[in-house]
């Protein structure tokens, strides 16, 4: 790919080119909210330490409504405490580290084994795409839920494993986009053109055909951060995500709720923050089909 | 179509053999901890070997999964280590608990997203279109579980209309299902408003709506003649796809609201290590998911006079 | 057929100083400015331009379906002398598909898929007319009887993708004619399809006009096929009319520069690579947004004047003496034609020289199977699909030959196996005095493969959209190992770009910062970046504007001459191939039904499916005769073709059962000239030529 660039002198680089396209999304309001949702909660991740009133695993007042203050009298639990008296604030702030963490690692895997699959799928075709597809078919058809309870029954509930099983699961849906995208631009001209220059097949898949399937994979790739967020806050949820103590929105979700005679509130906050974490990506996907369809 | 047909359901009886391989292969390939599953961490070395001895566990893995999918296919699942019965007598009322769950939900999601989805396509871009567009993002974004914690905080504690469970412990109870129907309501009618919407905008958009318009047909007929067959044999596929994507959102909805179905049934086996219960339930959800899909294909094949005629 | 408005004897549709507009979010664009046209009942108006000069916004304009962001902004269009801005919704819908039907360039994309055909006709009366089913579907078999189908039962049950696109193009036109509508709107009905199934229409579109005397507005980039359609005639040039009148007065005595130079572009029978070139437009069709001031054509003129031509308020002049012949230029009684000599491109007398290419008896055959596990279970099943059969030919250096025949007749299937992509099944295919044909490009050497290149059809697709004009010139300078040195391959970018006329700080720019033209002429330069030997263009200009066409046409003549290349040129244009081959290749489904010189084969005797080539081809040329020849029928699948002779279902000069059952065998009325034929030599000789020139114009390019 670098012995394209260098032979004739460019006015911009390809870093300065992907900055120049994200500032398109300023053309579309709901791109812009999305995108202001996820700096948003990439900051808290970034400044937790600074920004969270407590440690996040430090016991106190045991179940405290919203803004009651503290034991010592020196803090107030904004958001209340849990049944460990641990402040829900600082571990929603805590818990953004791990989800801003492990989404976009787990999305990344699942693009890193997923579109070498599709390219090879819809680009050689035949038997290829046959085995390919099938198997992506017999993960496909497992619900995903189901699947991942099979899988962190086997290999236990972990962070790395998470990651595992999210890659297992959502790479065969990646793959299927990748092959559509690629099926329709493999019989392009200029794809054509570098068959018969000679090019070989990896080549033509890396340089020809992927840059120019960037754009619905960007979108599906916000698409399915979203989902991903989900799919860690539901295992957290359901008990099978990061072990305790350290804090997790679903796993608070999960702890919180089971107080809610006491309070329903307490349990509202975490879900408030995943949802808007989710929010911010399907918006941003969004924004960002509108604006590639506009030219 | 005969021979489409006896294809794809000779494709869907692969997926399901593949599918057992996997599923055997994730739990059962170590026979140490198939024996500590079943028998508890607390028992000795020589009670697990004995046990493995007497089960057949000492034979080569490709007899015992032979032997593993016999027993499968004529519907003995095994014993289950928590229920202390067989997995059968535990599971098909559980899954009947969960079709009537599912079934609800699916269709009212259908019926809403389907609506929804034709109103907003008809006029690309119009007030009518953005609304619902913002609405499914704002639903889509929220997790199952989240919509469960804000819908229990508004209609059971802060107004207690509903009951905050639906164990249905004295007998059965409609009003018990409202809470999880809407849960998995909220979630799902989104998607399928969205697919109907862009398949909706796509049909309005092409050469064969003008042609129908120019050809001087009342507007309401173009819409219902020309427009809604073609654009709903997309949404019907995704619709059918959507039962796959529902058992996942049925289980969470069945655990937090503790309905006795098939979702929270796989819940408790996986926490209790019932290795049998979650192999039957693992098998059942693939073969509810891949029957549908099979199910979607065919009839999209019969939607489609493209493909039927070809 | 509404009674109050067939007795109104004016005009039938007049649009009055109609301007149309456009509105995005970049703000007002005008597509159709000024526009005035007066059709009488049972004329027919032709609008004739190249892409985006606004001709089919006039029709949907006229039909007032705009779409969400199109409007009229000025003018009228008069129905039968009412204002059709005065009509209401219902009046509308009334009018549509009853008073004023359409018939649209994609029938496939026109007719509903998941509806019968006979639905969808029905529909048509069922809703104008208060009638009963059976009448409806009375009326709708014989209108497909009428346009010509066969079987109009079967049509009338079946759907649309069953059946081919010329038949769906006439069960359009039976929808349009249905209600017997006083004007009929055809937007380039025919552009989508093969030549000699665009004949079929053309005629018929002729005896509808005849037969229902319905008054007709045909929009088409082609002027041979106004030429046959129409009675008058607009030139559009970029949303304004520069030139109307009959089609007489515009096409034998045009006015306008742009006129003339339309005509200069297209290669008429007269013209000719050596004595008379083509003469391309310089510079490019500006964007609705970039219009110049004053005369939009100014910047490609000729005869440009600054502080004349670029005023503003510039309005149609009529043309003394010939009431309705209006001109839009303010020169055009100044500019004297008769000296005016422009220099044309492609010009040159070339001699060939050795073979370089030679095709042997060349095969290739696809096996058809299924590879999906499902058939992998139920047992393959293998089908062939003769592609190509017993090509032979020679290509010397510095000779163009081209390749002729329509859709399906393996012309594709014969540049894969040229350059690699497919091996062949049998026969030899030499090139350089080495066989390729079973050699797949991998296998073959730098040298091998950059010595023998292609050019592409479509010039949005040819280039990368994600690379740079220089970076896809480098890459395959460096593949072929022309240079290596980074300078040194620059270097090289520039020379090739410098080649194809085009200013050299394009190396840095994106293919879509490009216009069709542009990118057609990096195309070139990547096919000459290896310098090769020999070039296999494929359909190279066929997607271009006229006027661009004759440009890119010219300029891949000139690099051919100077460096003496091979050119393999694959085209559906019989006109351009006459124009610019040495020698054609005539093929229909996979055989070479015949060959010769471009003389040879462009004058009898001819093989039947040349003749009816040849006699399909639109000439806009009012001095031109041409027998008319219809193919009946349906062009057979390459999956199933038939037997004997591959042309026998369609031809006109069947002899009988041996058409049917024997190979025909291959005949040389002059040496060189081969033709696959039964008819004996004698008929051979004792044919027509289909095309023949009045005495008073130039002589035909085959003498």
């Amino acid at each position: 790919m670098t012995d394209q660039a260098v032979s004739v002198p460019r006015r911009e680089s390809p870093l300065l080119r992907f900055v120049k396209g994200l500032a398109l999304i300023r053309e579309s309001w709901v791109g812009m909210i999305g995108l202001g949702i996820i700096v948003f909660w990439s900051l808290v991740a970034i400044f937790a330490d600074i920004l969270a009133p407590f440690p996040p695993n430090q016991p106190g007042l045991p179940l405290a409504p919203p803004g009651s203050a503290s034991l010592d009298g020196l803090g107030v639990y904004w958001l209340g405490t849990d049944q460990l008296g641990r402040d829900t604030l600082s571990r929603i702030i805590h818990g953004s580290r791990q989800v801003l963490l492990y989404a976009p690692l787990a999305t990344f895997c699942a693009y890193f084994v997923g579109i070498p699959m599709g390219l090879a799928a819809g680009y050689r075709r035949g038997l290829t795409d046959d085995v390919l597809s099938f198997i992506a078919n017999v993960i496909l058809s497992f619900p995903v839920l189901v699947l991942y309870i099979i899988i962190i029954a086997t290999i236990g509930a972990s962070g790395s494993n998470i990651v595992i099983a999210v890659t297992f699961a959502s790479a065969p849906g990646v793959m299927r986009i990748v092959r559509g995208l690629v099926l329709d631009l493999r019989n392009r001209e200029y794809v054509f053109a570098a068959e018969t220059r000679g090019e070989s097949a990896w080549r033509i898949m890396l340089v020809e055909i992927l840059p120019n399937a960037r754009g619905p994979l960007i979108v599906d790739a916000c698409l399915r951060l979203g989902y991903v967020v989900i799919t860690i806050g539901t295992l957290g949820f359901l008990g099978l995500g990061l072990p305790p103590p350290d804090p997790d929105w679903g796993g608070m979700v999960s702890e919180l709720r089971q107080f809610a005679i006491v309070d329903p509130m307490l349990a509202v906050f975490p879900c408030i923050a995943i949802s808007s974490l989710v929010l911010g990506f399907n918006l941003l996907a969004d924004g960002l089909r509108e604006v590639s369809l506009r030219d | 179509m005969l021979i489409f047909m006896v294809r794809r359901f000779g494709t869907m009886a692969l997926t399901m053999l593949v599918v057992s391989i996997l599923v055997f292969l994730l739990l059962e390939i170590n026979v140490e901890s198939v024996a500590t599953k079943v028998l508890g961490p607390y028992t000795s070395q020589e009670q697990r070997e004995l046990w493995l001895e007497r089960n057949g566990y000492t034979d080569p893995a490709i007899w015992r999964y032979l032997r593993w999918l016999g027993n499968f296919v004529v519907g003995d699942f095994g014993d289950s280590v928590r229920f202390k019965v067989p997995v059968s007598d535990v599971l098909w009322p559980r899954l009947a608990n969960t079709a009537i769950l599912g079934g609800i939900a699916l269709f009212i999601a259908s019926i809403i997203g389907l609506t929804l989805g034709v109103i907003a396509g008809m006029r690309e871009g119009g007030a009518r279109d953005r609304g619902v567009s913002v609405g499914a993002v704002l639903t889509t974004s929220v997790p199952e579980f989240a919509s469960a914690v804000f819908l229990s905080g508004l209609l059971v504690f802060t107004w207690p209309v509903l009951p905050g469970t639906s164990g249905m412990a004295d007998g059965f109870d409609l009003v018990q299902l409202v809470l999880p129907v809407m849960v998995l309501v909220i979630y799902d009618w989104g998607y399928v408003a969205r697919m109907t919407r862009a398949s909706m905008a796509e049909v309005m958009m092409t050469h064969y709506i003008r042609t129908a318009v120019l050809k001087g047909l009342p507007y309401g007929q173009v819409i219902r003649k020309h427009a809604l067959r073609n654009a709903l044999i997309a949404p019907f596929t995704v619709i059918m796809l959507q039962i796959n994507w529902l058992l996942s959102g049925v289980i969470v909805v069945e655990v937090a609201f503790a309905y006795k179905g098939f979702g929270s049934l796989l819940y408790e086996a996986s926490l209790n290590s019932d290795i049998y219960l979650i192999e039957a339930c693992a098998m059942v959800a693939v073969f509810v998911a891949v029957m549908t899909q099979t199910l979607a294909d065919i009839g999209y094949t019969y939607l489609n006079p493209r493909i039927r005629f070809s | 057929m509404s009674s109050q408005s067939h007795s109104f004897d004016g005009p039938v549709l007049e649009c009055r100083d109609l301007c149309i507009s456009y509105f995005t979010r970049a703000g007002e664009i005008p597509a159709v400015i000024d526009f005035n046209m007066t059709l009488e009942q049972g004329g027919s108006i032709g609008l004739v331009g190249e892409s985006g000069c606004g001709k089919s916004t006039v029709a949907m304009a006229i039909m007032r379906y705009l779409g969400g962001n199109g409007a009229i902004v000025g003018g009228q269009v008069l129905y039968k002398g009412r204002d059709m801005a005065t009509f209401s919704e219902e009046e509308l819908r009334q009018l549509r598909g009853n008073e004023i039907a359409m018939v649209y360039q994609e029938p496939m994309a026109s007719l509903n898929p998941s509806m019968t055909l006979g639905a969808q006709l029905m529909e048509v009366p069922l809703c104008h007319e208060n009638i009963t089913e059976e009448e409806a579907y009375k009326r709708s078999r014989q209108m497909l009887a009428d346009v010509n189908l066969p079987d109009p039962d079967r049509i009338m049950s079946v759907y649309p993708h069953q059946i081919s696109g010329g038949q769906q193009q006439r069960v359009v036109i039976a929808m349009a004619l249905l209600s017997n509508p006083s004007l009929l709107l055809l937007d380039e009905p025919t552009t989508a399809l093969d030549v000699t199934v665009e004949a079929g229409i053309i005629e018929l579109i002729g005896q509808i006009a005849r037969k229902f005397n319905t008054s007709m507005v045909y929009i088409s980039h082609n002027l041979g096929l106004i030429l046959e359609t129409c009675d008058r005639v607009n030139v559009m040039y970029s949303g304004v009319v520069v030139e109307s009148g009959t089609v007489t007065e515009v096409f034998d005595h045009m006015r306008h520069p742009y006129t003339k130079g339309l005509f200069g572009c297209i290669p008429l029978p007269g013209a000719d690579k050596t004595a008379r070139p083509l003469v391309p437009i310089r510079g490019q069709l500006p964007l609705p947004h970039q219009r110049p001031s004053g005369c939009y054509f100014g910047p490609r003129c000729d005869f440009f004047q600054g502080g004349l031509c670029d005023r503003d308020d510039l309005t149609m002049t009529q043309v003394p003496n010939e009431p309705g012949h209006d001109v839009r230029c303010r020169r055009w009684q100044e500019i004297d034609w008769d000296s005016y000599h422009p220099e044309g491109v492609g010009a040159g007398e070339t001699q060939a020289g050795e073979v370089v290419l030679s095709i042997n008896n060349m095969k290739k055959y696809y096996e058809l199977t299924d590879n999906s596990i499902a058939a992998m279970i139920t047992g393959k099943r293998v089908r062939y699909v003769k592609a190509n059969e017993s090509i032979s030919f020679d290509a010397r250096s510095c000779e163009t030959v081209a390749i002729v025949g329509e859709s399906g007749c393996g012309k594709s299937t014969f540049a894969k196996v040229l350059m690699g992509l497919e091996t062949a099944t049998d026969g030899k295919v030499v090139f350089n005095g080495k066989d390729i044909s079973q050699e797949e490009v991998q296998n073959r050497t730098p040298e091998q493969v950059g010595s023998m290149q292609m050019i592409f059809q479509n010039p949005f697709d040819t280039l990368n959209p994600s690379h740079t004009v220089g970076a896809q010139l480098a890459r395959v300078i460096r593949k072929f190992g022309v240079e290596s040195n980074k300078d040194r391959i620059e270097q090289r970018v520039m020379e090739l770009l410098d080649l194809v006329k085009l200013p050299r700080e394009f190396a840095r720019r994106r293919p879509r910062q490009l216009s069709g033209g542009q990118k057609q002429r990096v195309g070139i330069a990547r096919a000459f970046a290896g310098n090769p030997t020999t070039v296999v263009a494929d359909e190279p200009v066929s997607a271009l504007d006229v006027s661009v066409q004759a440009a890119v046409t010219g300029l891949l003549m000139d690099i051919q001459k100077t460096y003496r290349t091979t050119l393999i040129f694959i085209s559906h244009d019989l006109s351009l191939v006459r124009y610019l081959a040495d020698r054609v290749v005539v093929m229909y489904l996979g055989h070479i039904v015949e060959q010769g010189t471009t003389d040879d084969v462009f004058a009898p005797p001819y093989h039947p499916y040349t003749e009816a080539l040849l006699s399909a081809v639109p000439i806009a040329d009012t001095s031109v005769e041409k027998t008319r020849i219809i193919l009946e029928g349906n062009l057979p699948s390459v999956t199933n073709p038939p037997t004997g002779c591959v042309f026998n279902t369609r031809c006109p000069r069947k002899i009988g059962s041996v058409c049917e059952t024997e190979v025909p065998p291959v005949v040389e009325p002059t040496p060189g000239h081969q033709i696959a034929c039964h008819l004996s030599m004698e008929d051979l000789r004792q044919m027509k030529p289909v095309i023949v020139m009045a005495e008073d114009a130039a002589p035909p390019a085959a003498e």
